[in-house]
C-alpha cells in the first residue's frame, strides 16, 4: 500500500511542476501585462506613456527574464504569496482565502446532492435494466446531460426564486450569521450543479452494477434466499462503485467550471465570481493565483481518489 | 393488473422502429433543418439580426415576429439562427481539430508505448487539471475572443478524451495477428499505423465526435453567457440568454427561447451520437 502511494506521489511531482508552469506562462505570454493594465493601456486609445510603463515594470520586477520571474512566483505559490491586486492592494492569497469557503461549501453540497440522486437512480436502473422504470430514468438523465449548467441554473432561479419565491435568487448569508438562511441561499446553486452531475454518475453506476449483478456470487446470494434489497446494498454496490469514485474525481474539473457559472448567476461571492471579476479587470496576478490553486486542487483530489481506489480495490495496488 | 402497469409494460417494450424514430430520426431532422437554416440564413427572408425596432420592444410571439423581439427590439428568431451559426461553426471545427490531434497522440502512444506513452498520459493529466471553462475564459479574455481563438481553445479541451479513446482502441488492435503479419512481411511502423491500425480505429473515433460537438456547443454557450465568448453585437445563444436574464420575471421568452434551441440541439446531437456509438464504438470500460 505504501509503495502504491509513493508511486502516485512521484507521479504528482512533474504534474504539479507542469501545472504551475502552465498557469504562469499561459497568462504571462498573452498580450498585455500588469504594467500596461496599471498604466491604462487597452482601456482606451489615450496617449501611451512608454517611460511610465517602463517605470512600473521595473517596480514590479517585470523587466527580469521570464524564467527568473517564474521561479520567484513559484516560490511564492508554495509559501502562499501570490502578490497583490494592483487596483485595491489586497493580497491575492487573502482575497482567495475569504472566498474559498463559499466555493467549497457549494462544491461539497453539490457533490453530496449529486451522489444522493445518483446512487438510488443507478441502483434502480441497473436492477430494472431494460424495463419501463429504467427507460424513464435513462430518458431523464439524457435530458439533463443535454442541459448546460447555466440553463439549469436559470430554470431553477425562474421556478423557485422568481415564480414560487421559495428560495432567494441571489445573495449570500454567512453560516455563522444564520445557518438556515445560509443553507437556503446555497440550495439553488448547489442543486443546479448537482443536476448536471448526477446523470453522469448514475449512468456509470448503472453500467458497473449491471456487470456485477451477472456475477456468480450474486446468484449464490439469491440462491441463499437473501432479499433483493440486501443483495443490492451489501453484495453489489461496493464492488460496483470503483468507477463511480474515479469519475467523481475526474468530474471535479467540470464541477469547478460549473461553479464559476452558477456562482455568477446566483451572485455568490466565491472564487468563481472572483475569477470572472479579475479577468474583466485584468488582475493578472489574481487570475494566475486562482488558476494555479484550482489546478493543484484538482491534481491533489485526484491523487486522493486514486489512493482511495487502492484502499477499496486491492487489485490496483499490484 | 391495473391499466397503468399494462401501459407501462407496453411502453417498456417499445418496438425498435418507434424507438428509432424518437432517438434517431426526429433529432436528425432537427439538426438537418437547423443546419440548412444556418447555412442559408443570408438567403432566407429573415429580419436583420442587428436591426432594432424600437416600436416593438420585448414583443411576444406574433405573426410579425415569430418568436417575439428582445430587449432592443431585435427579432429573436433571426438572432437565434445567426447565433446558432456561431455555435455550430465552433461546435464543428473544434471537435474536428481536437479529434485529429487526439487521434495522432492516441495512436502513437498506444502503438509505441514506453516513454512516449507516459509523456502523452502526463500531458493529458496536465490539460485535465485546468477546468475547461476556466482555461477557455482566461485564454480568450487575454488573447481576444474571436471565433478562431474560440475554436483553438475548445479543441484543446477536447484533446484528452479523444486521446484516451484512440489509445484504448490502438492498444487492442496493436496486438492483433494481422498487425503481426504485416510486421512479418517487413512493413514499416508508419505503414502499419497508416494502413493497418488507423482504418480500424477511425470509425469508432468518429462515433464520439457528435458527443464532443454537443459538449463544445454547451461550453461555447456558457462562455458567451459569461460574456467571454464572441463579443456582441454578433448574436450568440449564450449572449442572448444572458441579455434576457435581468427581465426574466416579466419577459421570460427572451431568455427561454434561445435556451430551448440550445437544449434541443445538444439533446439531438447526444441522441444521434449515442445511437452511432452503440453501433460502432469500442467498449466504454476499455477507456
Amino acid at each position: 500500500m505504501l509503495k502504491y502511494i509513493r508511486r502516485k506521489l512521484i507521479h504528482l511531482i512533474p504534474i504539479t511542476f507542469a501545472v504551475t508552469a502552465l498557469s504562469f506562462f499561459f497568462v504571462d505570454m498573452l498580450p498585455g501585462d500588469v504594467a500596461d493594465a496599471i498604466a491604462g493601456v487597452g482601456t482606451d486609445n489615450s496617449v501611451i506613456d512608454e517611460a511610465a510603463i517602463e517605470e512600473i515594470r521595473k517596480d514590479l520586477g517585470l523587466n527580469r527574464p521570464v524564467i527568473v520571474r517564474y521561479f520567484s512566483w513559484l516560490a511564492g505559490v508554495f509559501t502562499g504569496e501570490f502578490g497583490k491586486s494592483y487596483q485595491t492592494g489586497q493580497l491575492v492569497s487573502e482575497a482567495i482565502a475569504i472566498r474559498l469557503p463559499v466555493t467549497l461549501q457549494l462544491l461539497i453540497m453539490a457533490q453530496f446532492l449529486a451522489v444522493l440522486f445518483a446512487i438510488p437512480a443507478g441502483i434502480i436502473t441497473a436492477y430494472k435494466a431494460g424495463k419501463f422504470t429504467d427507460k424513464c430514468i435513462t430518458t431523464i438523465t439524457f435530458a439533463f446531460l443535454a442541459a448546460p449548467s447555466f440553463i439549469i441554473a436559470i430554470i431553477l432561479a425562474f421556478l423557485f426564486a422568481v415564480t414560487l419565491n421559495w428560495f432567494p435568487a441571489t445573495g449570500y448569508i454567512p453560516f455563522s450569521e444564520d445557518p438556515l438562511g445560509n443553507l437556503r441561499s446555497f440550495t439553488l446553486p448547489s442543486l443546479a450543479l448537482a443536476l448536471i452531475e448526477w446523470p453522469i454518475l448514475s449512468r456509470v453506476l448503472r453500467n458497473d452494477l449491471i456487470e456485477t449483478l451477472q456475477q456468480d456470487y450474486i446468484l449464490m446470494a439469491k440462491a441463499k434466499g437473501l432479499s433483493n434489497f440486501y443483495i443490492l446494498m451489501r453484495h453489489a454496490l461496493r464492488p460496483s462503485s470503483f468507477t463511480l469514485i474515479t469519475v467523481i474525481g475526474i468530474q471535479l474539473g467540470n464541477l469547478i467550471s460549473g461553479a464559476v457559472i452558477v456562482e455568477s448567476i446566483f451572485a455568490l461571492p466565491g472564487v468563481g465570481t472572483l475569477l470572472v471579476n479579475s479577468i474583466h479587470s485584468r488582475e493578472i496576478l489574481m487570475v494566475q493565483g486562482i488558476i494555479v490553486i484550482m489546478a493543484i486542487a484538482y491534481v491533489i483530489i485526484n491523487l486522493v481518489v486514486d489512493i482511495l481506489y487502492g484502499v477499496l480495490d486491492p487489485r490496483v495496488r499490484e | 393488473m391495473t391499466n397503468i402497469t399494462k401501459f407501462a409494460q407496453r411502453l417498456g417494450n417499445i418496438p425498435p422502429l418507434v424507438n428509432a424514430i424518437f432517438t434517431l430520426w426526429i433529432p436528425a431532422v432537427w439538426i438537418s433543418c437547423l443546419l440548412a437554416m444556418v447555412i442559408f440564413a443570408d438567403l432566407l427572408p429573415l429580419y436583420d439580426p442587428f436591426e432594432s425596432d424600437f416600436t416593438a420592444l420585448k414583443v411576444r410571439g406574433s405573426p410579425e415576429f415569430w418568436l417575439g423581439t428582445d430587449v432592443l427590439g431585435r427579432d429573436i428568431f433571426s438572432r437565434i439562427i445567426y447565433g446558432s451559426r456561431t455555435s455550430l461553426t465552433v461546435g464543428f471545427f473544434a471537435p474536428v481539430c481536437g479529434m485529429l490531434i487526439g487521434l495522432f497522440l492516441g495512436i502513437v502512444s498506444g502503438y509505441y508505448r514506453g516513454r512516449l506513452e507516459s509523456l502523452v498520459v502526463g500531458l493529458i493529466d496536465i490539460i485535465l487539471a485546468f477546468p475547461n471553462i476556466v482555461l477557455a475564459m482566461c485564454i480568450l479574455f487575454f488573447a481576444g475572443a474571436s471565433i478562431v481563438n474560440l475554436i483553438i481553445v475548445l479543441s484543446i479541451t477536447s484533446i484528452p478524451a479523444n486521446t484516451r479513446i484512440a489509445r484504448a482502441s490502438t492498444l487492442t488492435y496493436a496486438k492483433r495477428d494481422f498487425v503481426l503479419a504485416a510486421r512479418a512481411q517487413g512493413a514499416s511502423h508508419l505503414r502499419i499505423l497508416w494502413r493497418e491500425i488507423l482504418p480500424n480505429i477511425i470509425l469508432p473515433q468518429m462515433a464520439y465526435i457528435l458527443s464532443f460537438m454537443s459538449i463544445i456547443i454547451m461550453i461555447e454557450g456558457s462562455l458567451a453567457f459569461l460574456g467571454v465568448g464572441v463579443p456582441p453585437p454578433t448574436p450568440t445563444l449564450g449572449g442572448m440568454i444572458a441579455q434576457g436574464f435581468p427581465d426574466i420575471n416579466t419577459d421570460p421568452h427572451i431568455t427561454f427561447l434561445p435556451a430551448l434551441f440550445l437544449f434541443l440541439t445538444v439533446l439531438s446531437l447526444n441522441l444521434i451520437g449515442d445511437q452511432l456509438r452503440s453501433r460502432v464504438a469500442v467498449r466504454e470500460s476499455a477507456i
